[in-house]
């Protein structure tokens, strides 16, 4: 049933729509809407059997889901920013752990400064965590993105925690038309899970064991070729969702124009717009294609290879920068291409803490790359020009 | 021993497993464990030689509380309550400093779970460093006795106060030096719907520089002293204390131990001993400790 509904709505009730047993989370802006929807659900006895909780911070909430995924139960839990990055020690946990907790990031900056806009800073610095990664276009994605994580977590090829990034304020605050799943749709799509292992007292088990190095290692080597199981997993959830839901969002990455000189590559929202900048761009004579990332971790490898074989220039657009170096995302594609394409990188630092990236200020950017005036390498766009001052 | 038993590591002596066996068999192994990082875990749970015959879970050093939340809130969904009580075994350093977080949450929410903490009185795993547990006047490898300075100055944090301003329905301490006081107050603890806590001193041979044939002695000296009083709470009242049949003086209690022997020949150590012994002094008078002689 298409209805018109904010971002954090569509991810509440897709939430609601998979049946956790347990939700627990901390408000922190602008996520803080999910999981009140979640708990106006509770309070109306909408959510079933489940149990909501209220933690005293995000690092008790993720401390929690760790408690209810190892006894054995689905969970779910909403955060961003700093609430992230406070979770972030237990989630390199839950990794370590094998525990499928979903997680939806409304995509926050950090602090210092204190914003409370968007860029992907956040999720960047979770990035070796052992925690898939998928970042969503539009509000309808993210409805969908819901039963599919729980299907991928799940899944004892895999076993992971998931993290469904969607850009905060952009997304979790517009009004966009939702095509609303159904209860039995999900259900067939979705059944009740069924941990491989879990805490009972019928056959106990050690969860979280130490590790000396003679042993170490190979829990990590595990992790990692979990993460590679994910890849072919994600694919195969992503085919069966296409099929059933008539929405087809493609594989790990989906590229526009693939026989184009120029690509531009981005996640998150401002993909939408990129769109229709490079429609225009194309209708003025340039040949600039365009990629979307939607899996960042795993990452997809082998489907940049193949889409940037014969392309000339690839710009790519960063939410966030590992400061020292360059934009994640770039640093990701350029390790990723190395050795498949000779294409020069452009790699942009856009839109950081909630600054603005126009329509014109984007096709700015790809018409003075195709026109030679921009030299590869890293650089920040959309900034003013300032001294810094210090006293 | 089938709940806890053949593998672990902990030193001859040590009143770790007396506190986690006794604790097991009160609840004939209907238990969910939950353990902080800390010397418990890492004598119990190496992976391979797995200590424990109940389902058992170690995260983090500073959420213990919190998994046993969650734990508890999962079997209560999935309605598989009746499987066994949830247990946090968390050491002193993981309840009253790094961990007094997430115990506070799940004391706020009234989850119901035991919280056991397994008072060392410091950081034993790592080689003994001061907690908030950490008595005036102990070195540690932080607060050592020097020149100038005693060992710890400070006072040893009033956990069980902390736990009974929350409003939990049931607060104790007790000691490895009196098995069936814990067995007791553990079965007591268990009927009880809400968040538990109970609080047990537990001799620690390598830090406390103690033989290990010794530390039971020295573990009901803290409690003949008056340093370590033995007392119920329920709903927020004091409702049972053991009695002291002449009390004896602090002195006894810390020159068995490395940890105080400083305390006999440093400048500051005579202050200290006072100190201590007003704090026991304290302690006989708030619970009413001292059997009066008709």
């Amino acid at each position: 049933m298409k209805k018109v509904v904010r971002g954090f709505y569509s991810v509440a009730y897709s939430v609601k729509l998979c049946r956790p047993n347990v939700i627990c989370a901390y408000p922190i802006t602008p996520q803080t809407e999910i999981v009140e929807n979640l708990a106006a659900m509770y309070a109306n006895g909408e959510l079933g059997e489940a149990e909501y909780i209220t933690a005293e911070s995000e690092f008790g909430a993720a401390s929690i889901l760790v408690g209810a995924s190892a006894a054995g139960a689905r969970v779910f839990t909403a955060t961003c920013s700093q609430g992230l990055i406070l979770m972030s020690e237990v989630l390199f946990n839950a990794a370590g752990m094998r525990l499928p907790i979903v997680l939806v990031n409304t995509n926050r900056a950090l602090s210092a400064p204190l914003s409370i806009w968007n860029d992907h800073q956040d999720s960047m610095a979770m990035r070796d965590a052992g925690i898939m990664q998928v970042y969503v276009e539009n509000n309808q994605e993210a409805h969908d993105m819901i039963p599919q994580a729980y299907k991928v977590a799940e899944n004892k090829k895999v076993l992971l925690p998931f993290m469904v990034c969607m850009d905060g304020y952009k997304l979790t605050h517009a009004y966009e038309p939702v095509d609303l799943l159904e209860q039995e749709m999900v259900d067939s799509f979705l059944p009740p899970y069924e941990p491989a292992a879990y805490m009972t007292t019928k056959k106990p088990l050690a969860f979280g064991c130490y590790a000396p190095p003679h042993i170490y290692m190979e829990f990590r080597v595990a992790m990692q070729q979990a993460m590679e199981r994910a890849k072919d997993v994600m694919l195969d959830v992503f085919k069966e969702w296409a099929e059933v839901s008539g929405r087809d969002w493609g594989g790990h990455i989906t590229v526009d124009f693939p026989d184009s000189k120029i690509f531009v590559v981005a996640m998150g929202s401002v993909v939408g717009l990129l769109r229709k900048v490079v429609e225009e761009l194309r209708n003025e004579g340039l040949s600039v294609g365009l990629i979307k990332i939607r899996t960042f971790r795993p990452f997809p490898v082998e489907e940049m290879r193949e889409a940037l074989k014969d392309a000339e220039k690839v710009i790519v657009l960063d939410r966030s920068v590992s400061f020292g170096y360059e934009g994640p995302v770039s640093i990701e594609l350029k390790s990723a291409i190395y050795g498949y394409s000779s294409a020069e990188i452009y790699s942009f630092a856009v839109g950081l803490g909630g600054r603005d990236m126009p329509k014109d200020f984007l096709a700015k950017i790809i018409r003075d790359v195709g026109e030679g005036k921009e030299k590869p390498g890293f650089a920040f766009k959309g900034y003013q020009e300032f001294e810094e001052v210090i006293p | 021993m089938k709940y806890f038993g053949s593998g672990h590591g902990a030193c001859p002596g040590c009143g770790l497993p007396i506190a986690v066996k006794t604790v097991l068999n009160a609840l004939d192994g209907k238990v969910f464990a939950v353990n902080s990082t800390g010397c418990l875990e890492i004598i119990s749970s190496q992976y391979g030689k797995n200590a424990w015959g109940v389902p058992y879970i170690h995260s983090l050093f500073e959420n213990a509380a919190g998994v046993a939340a969650g734990v508890e809130a999962a079997l209560r969904a999935m309605k598989r309550k009746d499987e066994g009580y949830v247990v946090v075994f968390a050491g002193d350093g993981a309840t009253a400093d790094i961990g007094i977080g997430t115990l506070s949450g799940a004391f706020d929410r009234n989850h119901d779970i035991l919280y056991i903490c397994l008072d060392n009185e410091a950081y034993q795993n790592t080689g003994h460093q001061q907690s908030g547990l950490t008595p005036p006047g102990e070195s540690t490898t932080t607060t050592p006795a020097g020149k100038v300075l005693p060992g710890k100055v400070g006072r040893k944090k009033d956990m069980l106060s902390i736990a009974v301003a929350h409003g939990i329905p049931y607060v104790a301490s007790s000691s490895v030096g009196y098995v069936s006081d814990i067995r007791r107050k553990v079965k007591k603890a268990v009927k009880f719907e809400g968040a538990k806590y109970i609080q047990i001193h537990s001799p620690c041979v390598t830090g406390w520089g103690i033989d290990g044939s010794i530390a039971i002695k020295v573990a009901r000296l803290a409690v003949e002293t008056g340093l370590y009083p033995l007392v119920e709470y329920e709903y927020g009242k004091l409702t049972s204390v053991r009695k002291i049949k002449d009390r004896k003086p602090v002195e006894e209690y810390l020159k068995l131990q490395r940890r105080f022997r400083h305390l006999f020949t440093h400048e500051k150590g005579k202050e200290m001993i006072k100190l201590l012994q007003r704090f026991a002094d304290e302690n006989a008078e708030r619970y009413g400790l001292d059997l009066k002689k008709e």
